[in-house]
C-alpha cells in the first residue's frame, strides 16, 4: 500500500500506465560531425515542436489553449536557440547542449521561486520533446489510451494533460506535484481521482491493477474484489445525488439557501462550476496570512473582483479579515495576549488598527463598482448590537448595502433580536460559538466531545438566533463545517435556519437530506436533538426521527 | 538609444500571459528590442524565457530601449502594451 496526498474524495481502480520516461542524452552522443548540419536539424527540431505544440493548442479547449501557446512561445524561443546553436557551432553534442541551456534557465526560474517555479514543467517538457526529436524516439508523455488506465508519472506537464485522452484516465498518480500543482487542479475540475507525492509510484510495473483512493490518500496494489465492490457503491451513491442539481429546499418547498465556504479565486472558480447557490462564507484572511505586510487596497480589490465574477452574480458573502488567535498576523496580531482566543480577533481589531477594516471595505466597495456584482459582507467576533451598528455604519459608508455580521458569541446569540435590528443578516460560526458556549478550546483534541456542535446548549443558542432571524424576517445561516453533515444540516433547517454553507463537495448529500423532510419534519428532526441531555444522545436522536430513506442512504 | 521607462500593470507581474503577449509582440516588430528591469542587465525582449527569468512584479519599473528607424513608434507601442492589465481581458 502507498500513500500520499489525495485530491478530491474519488477513487478508481484499474492497470498501471506510465508515461514515457524523458529521453535523455546518449553517453556516448558525438561531437557533431558536420556542425552545419546539426545545426540545421537542431533549428528543424525546435520548428516542429513548436508547430506540433501550436497545433495541439488550436485542438485543445479551455485553460489548455493558452498553456500549449506559452509553451510553444517557449519551443521557439529566440534566446534558447541562439544559444543551444551557439553551443552546438562550438563542437558541443546537440542534446548535450541543449541540457546544458536549459539548465542554466530551469536554474534562474528556481532561483526566482514563486510563479517562475510552475514553469519550470512546461520547460522541461520543450525539452524533452526537442531532445526526443533530436535522438529519433518517441515524443515523451502519454501512450495513447485504448482503455481504462491509471497514468502514473513523476509529474504531468500541461502539455502532457493536455494530450491525456481524460475519458479512459481512471486515476492519476504521482511521485511529485503538490495538492495545488496543475496536475491535481486538472484532476479536480475533471473530478478524476488523483493522488500525489506518492513515494514509490515510479516503481509501479506497467500492467499492475492499482485501486486508487483520493479520499484516504491510498494506491493499493493488486487490489481484493471488495475494494472494487466498495469504490463502486460509493461511486454510485455519489452519481445518484450529484445528479439533483435543484435548488435546495424541504419536500414541502421551503427554500434553504446551499453556499461554499471558499478562501481563494481557484476555490471560487471550483464552487462556480457546482450547483450552489453561491458562496456563504468568503475567508479573506487568506489574503492575509504569511505575509509581512498587510495587502493594497487594489491587491484586494483585484482579488475580490476576481471572485464575483468567477461566481457570476451569485451571491458571495464576504467575512472581513477574521486573524487572531489560531491565525495570527505579523501585522496585527497583538504581542503577548494571554488569552488569544477571547483577544483582539476579528471585528475587534478595529480597535487597534482600524485602516485594516478600511482598506478592506474600500477595496470590497472598488470590486463592487468594478464589476456591477453587490456582494453582501459581514464581520466576525461581534459581540454588542452597537458593534453590530459600527460595522454597519463602516460599511454602508462605503456604498455595500447588503451588511450582516457573525454569530459566534454566545452574547450576540442571546441578544440575536437586538444584533439583527441592526443589520440585514446574521450568519453562525458554528466551530467559534461551540468554542465559546462550551467554554473548550477548539484546538484542544482532548475536549472534543464538550466541543461538539451537538451539544444541546449550542443548539439552544443556534435556536434562538434562528428565532431572531425569522421574527425579523432577515436570513439567518450557518456557515461553519457543521452545515456539510447531513444530518446536522436537517436539525439547521428544523431550527429555522434559512441557508447553509460548506465546502463543495459535501452539497449533494445535504441537498438530499434537506429535500427528504417537510419542514414539519425537520422541526421534529430538531426537537428529538434539543430534547437530549447530551451531545452523544442529541445526535442518536436526530437520526431515529430522520427519515427512513435518507438515514439508511447515509448509512447514519 | 531611444528608451522608455514604464512601470507593469499586470497583476500578476511579466508573467506568464503578459510575458508572452509582450515578447511575441516584440518578436513581431523586428527590431532588436531590449528590456531591464529596474538597473538590472538589459535583455532580448523577444525572448520568454528571459523576460520571465527577471521576474518582474506588478509595479515595477522596466526600461525597453531599441535602434533602427520606427524605434520610436515601436517602443511606444510596447509600452502602452505593458502600461496595461495584460491579466485582464480573458
Amino acid at each position: 500500500m502507498l500513500t500520499g496526498a489525495g485530491v478530491g474524495r474519488g477513487a478508481g481502480i484499474g492497470p498501471v500506465v506510465r508515461v514515457s520516461p524523458a529521453p535523455v542524452a546518449p553517453t556516448d552522443e558525438r561531437a557533431p560531425a558536420d556542425r552545419e548540419a546539426t545545426a540545421a536539424r537542431a533549428t528543424a527540431a525546435f520548428d516542429d515542436v513548436a508547430a506540433a505544440l501550436r497545433a495541439q493548442a488550436d485542438g485543445a479547449e479551455g485553460a489548455a489553449v493558452a498553456v500549449l501557446q506559452a509553451t510553444a512561445q517557449m519551443a521557439q524561443d529566440r534566446a534558447l536557440r541562439t544559444k543551444v546553436l551557439a553551443r552546438i557551432a562550438d563542437g558541443e553534442p546537440p542534446v548535450a547542449a541543449l541540457d546544458a541551456v536549459v539548465k542554466t534557465f530551469v536554474d534562474m526560474f528556481t532561483a526566482a521561486g514563486g510563479m517562475l517555479l510552475e514553469r519550470v514543467t512546461d520547460l522541461r517538457s520543450v525539452r524533452d520533446r526537442v531532445a526526443a526529436h533530436l535522438l529519433g524516439v518517441p515524443v515523451p508523455g502519454v501512450p495513447q489510451l485504448t482503455g481504462p488506465a491509471v497514468v502514473v508519472a513523476e509529474d504531468l506537464a500541461p502539455a502532457d494533460t493536455a494530450a491525456l485522452d481524460l475519458r479512459h484516465v481512471v486515476a492519476i498518480v504521482t511521485e511529485q506535484g503538490g495538492t495545488t500543482s496543475h496536475t491535481a487542479i486538472i484532476a479536480g475540475q475533471r473530478s478524476i481521482p488523483c493522488v500525489v507525492r506518492v513515494t514509490g509510484a515510479l516503481d509501479l510495473e506497467p500492467g499492475t491493477v492499482v485501486a486508487v483512493d483520493a479520499a484516504s490518500g491510498t494506491v493499493e496494489v493488486d487490489p481484493g474484489p471488495e475494494v472494487a465492490e466498495a469504490f463502486a457503491e460509493r461511486a454510485r451513491l455519489a452519481a445518484q445525488l450529484a445528479e439533483d442539481t435543484s435548488a435546495g429546499a424541504t419536500a414541502d418547498g421551503v427554500p434553504v439557501g446551499l453556499l461554499a465556504n471558499i478562501g481563494t479565486v481557484a476555490d471560487a472558480e471550483r464552487a462556480a462550476g457546482t450547483a450552489v447557490e453561491g458562496v456563504g462564507l468568503f475567508r479573506t484572511e487568506v489574503l492575509f496570512l504569511e505575509r509581512t505586510t498587510a495587502p493594497t487596497r487594489e491587491e484586494q480589490a483585484a482579488v475580490y473582483a476576481e471572485v464575483l465574477r468567477s461566481l457570476g452574480g451569485r451571491k458571495v458573502v464576504v467575512r472581513t479579515l477574521d486573524a487572531g488567535a489560531d491565525k495570527p498576523l505579523a501585522f496585527a496580531t497583538q504581542p503577548d495576549e494571554e488569552n488569544p482566543a477571547l483577544g483582539v480577533r476579528g471585528y475587534r481589531l478595529v480597535r487597534t488598527a482600524p485602516e485594516l477594516l478600511e482598506t478592506q471595505l474600500a477595496a470590497l466597495a472598488d470590486a463592487q463598482r468594478e464589476t456591477g456584482i453587490e456582494p453582501w459582507v459581514m464581520a466576525p467576533m461581534i459581540s454588542t448590537p452597537d458593534e453590530a451598528r459600527d460595522f454597519a455604519t463602516s460599511a454602508r459608508a462605503h456604498g455595500l448595502t447588503t451588511v450582516g455580521v457573525m454569530v459566534e458569541v454566545p452574547a450576540a446569540a442571546l441578544r440575536a433580536e437586538a444584533i439583527l435590528a441592526e443589520v440585514d443578516f446574521v450568519s453562525m460560526g458554528t466551530n467559534d460559538l461551540a468554542q465559546y458556549v462550551m467554554a473548550s478550546d477548539r484546538l484542544r483534541g482532548e475536549l472534543s466531545d464538550l466541543i461538539s456542535m451537538w451539544q444541546p446548549a449550542v443548539l439552544d443558542l443556534v435556536a434562538a438566533t434562528a428565532r431572531a432571524g425569522q421574527q425579523a424576517g432577515k436570513p439567518a445561516g450557518v456557515c461553519g463545517e457543521s452545515a456539510g453533515d447531513p444530518v446536522m444540516a436537517v436539525v439547521l433547517v428544523g431550527l429555522g435556519v434559512t441557508s447553509l454553507s460548506m465546502s463543495s463537495g459535501s452539497v449533494p448529500a445535504v441537498r438530499f437530506a434537506v429535500s427528504r423532510h417537510t419542514q414539519e419534519q425537520a422541526r421534529a428532526v430538531a426537537a428529538a436533538a434539543l430534547g437530549a441531555r447530551s451531545a452523544t444522545d442529541a445526535r442518536a436522536a436526530a437520526v431515529a426521527a430522520l427519515a427512513p430513506e435518507v438515514a439508511a442512504l447515509l448509512g447514519a | 538609444m531611444p528608451a522608455r521607462t514604464v512601470a507593469v500593470a499586470s497583476r500578476s507581474g511579466l508573467h506568464a500571459r503578459p510575458a508572452s503577449l509582450f515578447t511575441q509582440a516584440a518578436a513581431d516588430s523586428g527590431l532588436d528590442v531590449t528590456i531591464a528591469h529596474g538597473e538590472g542587465e538589459p535583455v532580448d525582449a523577444a525572448s520568454i524565457l528571459l523576460v520571465m527569468s527577471l521576474g518582474v512584479p506588478h509595479g515595477d519599473e522596466v526600461t525597453l530601449a531599441a535602434e533602427g528607424e520606427d524605434a520610436d513608434r515601436i517602443l511606444d507601442e510596447l509600452v502602452t502594451l505593458l502600461a496595461t492589465d495584460l491579466d485582464e481581458e480573458h
